[in-house]
C-alpha cells in the first residue's frame, strides 16, 4: 500500500525562533489545521510582540499539512504584521503547503519561498 | 476495487487529522498520486473543521459521520453533521463569504477545487451533508478554468 502518512504527521506542533537584529525567525514543525490553529495564533502573536520592529519569516519546511484554519493563522499575522509597517515572509514552503497558498491567492501577496531539499553531505 | 469506510467521532478538533489520514488511505490504492492525496486531505479537513466549528459551533459533544467509499478509479467522501444547518447554502460557498469573521471563507472553495465534484445539502436546526467526489487518473485538475 501507497504510504500516505507524511512526517510529521500526527506529531504535536512545536515552534521555534530565533532572533536577529531586523528579523525574526519562526519554524514551525507539524500540521496547521483547526486543532492547533488557536495556540499557533497565540504563539506567533506572543512572538510579534515580544520583538517589535522587526520583519517575521515563517520557515514551513517542516509542515506537511496546511488547511484553511492554519492558513487564516497565517494570513491574520500577515494583517498585523503589515497594518504596522512590519513584512511577512514564508519559506521552506513543501508543494502541497503551496497549492493551497496559491488556490487562497497568498502568493501574490507575500513571499513565499519553496522547500529546497538540503545537498547530500560528503 | 471496491471499498468502503464509515467513521463517526466526537465534534473535537483532534479528530479532523484522523478523518482526512483515514480517507486517504482508503484512497491511496485507486491510483492516486500523493499529491491528489494530499489535496483530497485538505478537501476532507475543511468539511470536517466545518462540521466541528459551523455546525456545532465549537461544542464537543456533537456526531460526525465520514463515509468514504471506492468504487472503480472514483473516491466518494461525505462529511455529515446534525448541528445548526445553512439557512442559505448558495451564500454560504460563495467564496470569501464566513459567518465568522475570523475565518477566511475558502472550505467550500477548497473542497470544489480539489474535488471533482461537491453536493451541499443542509437544513436549519437539523444538520449539514457534504458529498465530494473524485476519480483518480484523470490528470491534474484545471482550476484555472473554472
Ligand atoms: N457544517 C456546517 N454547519 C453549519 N454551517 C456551515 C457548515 N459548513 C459551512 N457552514 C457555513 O458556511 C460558511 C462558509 O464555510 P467555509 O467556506 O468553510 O468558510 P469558513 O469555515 O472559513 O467560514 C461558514 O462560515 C458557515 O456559516
Ligand atoms: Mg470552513
Amino acid at each position: 500500500m501507497m504510504e500516505v502518512m507524511q512526517r510529521g504527521e500526527g506529531e504535536p506542533m512545536t515552534i521555534v525562533h530565533a532572533v536577529f537584529s531586523e528579523r525574526l525567525l519562526v519554524a514551525i514543525k507539524g500540521e496547521l489545521d483547526l486543532k492547533v490553529a488557536g495556540e499557533l495564533r497565540k504563539t506567533l502573536d506572543q512572538l510579534i510582540d515580544r520583538y517589535p520592529d522587526r520583519d517575521v519569516t515563517l520557515d514551513l519546511s517542516e509542515v506537511p499539512f496546511v488547511d484553511s484554519s492554519g492558513l487564516g493563522v497565517i494570513l491574520g499575522r500577515y494583517k498585523r504584521l503589515s497594518a504596522a509597517g512590519r513584512a511577512l515572509q514564508l519559506t521552506g514552503v513543501r508543494p502541497p503547503v503551496r497549492a493551497v497558498l496559491d488556490l487562497a491567492g497568498i502568493s501574490q501577496l507575500l513571499s513565499v519561498q519553496d522547500y529546497v531539499p538540503k545537498s547530500p553531505v560528503r | 476495487m471496491i471499498n468502503r469506510m464509515i467513521l463517526r467521532f466526537l465534534s473535537v478538533a483532534d479528530n479532523v487529522g484522523l478523518a482526512r489520514v483515514a480517507v486517504a488511505q482508503l484512497a491511496a490504492p485507486i491510483g492516486f498520486s500523493l499529491s491528489d492525496l494530499e489535496e483530497i486531505k485538505v478537501a476532507v479537513s475543511e468539511a470536517v473543521s466545518n462540521a466541528i466549528i459551523h455546525g456545532y459551533q465549537g461544542r464537543a459533544d456533537g456526531w460526525v459521520e465520514v463515509v468514504a467509499s471506492v468504487v472503480d478509479d472514483e473516491l466518494t467522501v461525505s462529511v455529515e453533521d446534525w448541528g445548526v444547518g445553512i439557512a442559505d447554502i448558495a451564500k454560504a460557498r460563495e467564496p470569501a463569504y464566513s459567518t465568522d469573521p475570523e475565518r477566511m471563507g475558502l472550505g467550500f472553495v477548497f473542497m470544489e477545487s480539489f474535488m471533482h465534484s461537491l453536493v451541499v445539502e443542509s437544513a436549519p436546526g437539523r444538520g449539514t451533508r457534504v458529498e465530494m467526489r473524485r476519480k483518480a487518473h484523470v490528470g491534474a485538475l484545471s482550476r484555472d478554468v473554472q
